[in-house]
């Protein structure tokens, strides 16, 4: 039995009070809430065995290194990637596409070639490409999705074709809630001799990711939206790909030899690995991972899909509310307009009464254009989430709705 | 109006329901904006919503005119050209706008984390007025 006001309790955030009253926390597409026993993992590290990794030939050293490689560890299992060095640690999923752009990008992307993203795609997987295509002489293709924010097959296979290099896709958009069918892609992209990069930064919170299932060649994603810290994301990438791949970042702990003459490079992932890595980070990621694991998706999936039928139901009941992205196939993602309130202005009462939620282009701007907006309000759910959450974003809403009413 | 009615009237608000009505009221009274200069040329950067700001430079003082697209702020926006409107260089400069929307129980509206471009906006008078 799925009990989220116990779980609830497991963030102590909950516990805040602004102005005497509760927050209803909808953002949490944009970060999650975290757990203590995150808190207490990072904490445990820095009050019982901290040191800097893989460089120590003492206790402390030794310890940090078996829980940064356990962390490591922890993430192959998550994913079902095969082998614990397919897992490199970055700063973000950010900085984990931006890789793939600078190390494997500039090697196999060329004059001629095209890489093919959705219309939906989070500026981190646009901009990276965007700006590959421009060194490289490459072409940046676009695939529409539906008026509903749906995948279409057909747009999709359209601009897919032997100068195909890589598809670069969403697993789940941060906008519009759309769950790309990441499986089916990467085979026919994989068809055309295609690699594939997924963004599983809203898919690996709210669903299980199995890389080898889905085949994909990179899959990216952070830290801080699954329940865990800032300042660590993950870059999955097959081993024979990321072996061919030159270093994307120089200095230490990335190489094997160094003379003024000639520097040889570490083996993977230490070689995408430079300086000292955010050690601590990656505990606590882990352990945010664990904490998911422990509640188990298949609970999490069921609570979190009730919620979006009750969403749905609560969002309706607001005048010209207006849902934008409603594929068959979405998570738990809603972007809104309410008739011509400027976001800006919803988002000031909903405020006043503790709901927070996102507005703006949420790093998505194409895609918030190709919906006819420049602007919207969004409210996202997770696995602390409650009715009560949704009670608070309706009341406030209608709230807003009647303030802002032009008489 | 000026500005020492304006702290009056605010001073008898009881909730920020009734304060951000009077807000937005001030906001439709605010002197319209020529479409014309809805460009990209006369936005404010760094604001959530569009807001635009026209300075006109008449006998030695600088007329505003402003919009935005967000209801709240085209009200902060009348008061902000309350404030500075018709005012030489010297004067606009000399202004403590944060003490006077302390005084209205806005300043919510002007600090830097709140992203409603409001202070790009008082930047940007600023710089007019060093300019003339």
């Amino acid at each position: 039995m799925y009990d989220v006001y116990k779980i609830r309790k497991d963030f102590p955030i909950f516990d805040v009070r602004v102005n005497g009253k509760p927050v209803a926390y909808l953002d949490t597409t944009a970060s999650a809430q975290k757990p203590q026993a995150v808190f207490d993992a990072m904490r445990r590290v820095y009050y019982e065995f901290y040191a800097n990794p893989h460089r120590g030939t003492y206790y402390f050293a030794d310890a940090i290194t078996t829980a940064y490689e356990r962390a490591r560890e922890t993430v192959r299992q998550f994913i079902n990637a095969r082998e614990a060095r397919e897992i490199v640690f970055t700063r973000n999923a950010t900085e984990s596409i931006n890789l793939v752009a600078a190390t494997w990008g500039l090697q196999n992307i060329h004059a001629g070639d095209e890489i093919l993203i959705s219309e939906a795609e989070h500026h981190a997987n646009l901009v990276p490409w965007q700006h590959l295509c421009e060194i490289s002489g490459a072409k940046l293709m676009v695939f529409p999705v539906a008026d509903d924010g749906d995948y279409i097959a057909e747009e999709f296979l359209a601009r897919l074709n032997e100068k195909t290099k890589l598809v670069a896709v969403s697993a789940m958009s941060n906008v519009l809630g759309t769950m790309f069918p990441i499986k089916e892609i990467t085979a026919a992209a994989h068809g055309v001799g295609a690699k594939v990069l997924v963004d599983a930064c809203q898919f690996a919170v709210h669903y299980p990711l199995d890389v080898q299932d889905v085949d994909c060649d990179f899959a990216a994603f952070s830290g801080h939206k699954i329940y865990g810290p800032t300042g660590i994301g993950v870059l999955y990438g097959k081993a024979e790909v990321l072996e061919k791949m030159p270093p994307y970042q120089f200095g230490g702990d990335m190489v094997e030899n160094v003379t003024f003459a000639k520097t040889t490079y570490a083996d993977i992932p230490a070689r995408f690995e430079a300086g000292t890595p955010a050690s601590v980070q990656a505990v606590g990621m882990a352990e945010g991972i664990k904490y998911i694991e422990r509640i188990g998706f298949e609970d999490i999936v069921r609570h979190e899909e009730e919620l979006i039928k009750y969403t749905n139901q609560r969002l309706v009941e607001v005048p010209k509310l207006k849902i934008i992205g409603t594929a068959k196939n979405k998570g738990g993602v809603f972007s809104f307009a309410v008739g011509n309130i400027h976001p800006q202005d919803l988002a000031f009462v909903l405020n006043k009464e503790n709901v927070a939620i996102r507005i703006g282009h949420h790093c998505a701007q194409p895609i918030v254009n190709r919906m006819g907006y420049n602007s919207l309000a969004r409210a996202s759910l997770g696995l602390y989430t409650t009715k009560e959450d949704i009670d608070a974003l309706a009341a406030a809403l209608l709230k807003a709705e009647k303030f802002f009413r032009e008489e | 109006m000026d500005i020492e009615e304006l702290i009056e009237n605010f001073s008898f608000f009881e909730n920020w329901e009734e304060k951000y009505q009077y807000v937005i009221d001030l906001g439709n009274k605010l002197e319209p904006l020529d479409a014309a200069y809805k460009t990209e040329e006369w936005k404010v950067k760094g604001c959530q919503s569009q807001v635009w700001l026209v300075p006109h430079f008449v006998n030695g003082c600088i007329h505003f005119a402003g919009d935005s697209d967000a209801i709240l702020v085209r009200g902060i926006i009348a008061i902000i050209l309350l404030i500075y409107n018709d005012k030489t260089p010297e004067e606009i400069k000399s202004i403590d706008v944060m003490k006077i929307f302390a005084k209205l129980g806005l300043e919510e509206n002007l600090t830097p984390s709140r992203r409603n471009g409001m202070l790009s906006m008082v930047a940007k008078i600023r710089e007019y007025a060093d300019f003339k």
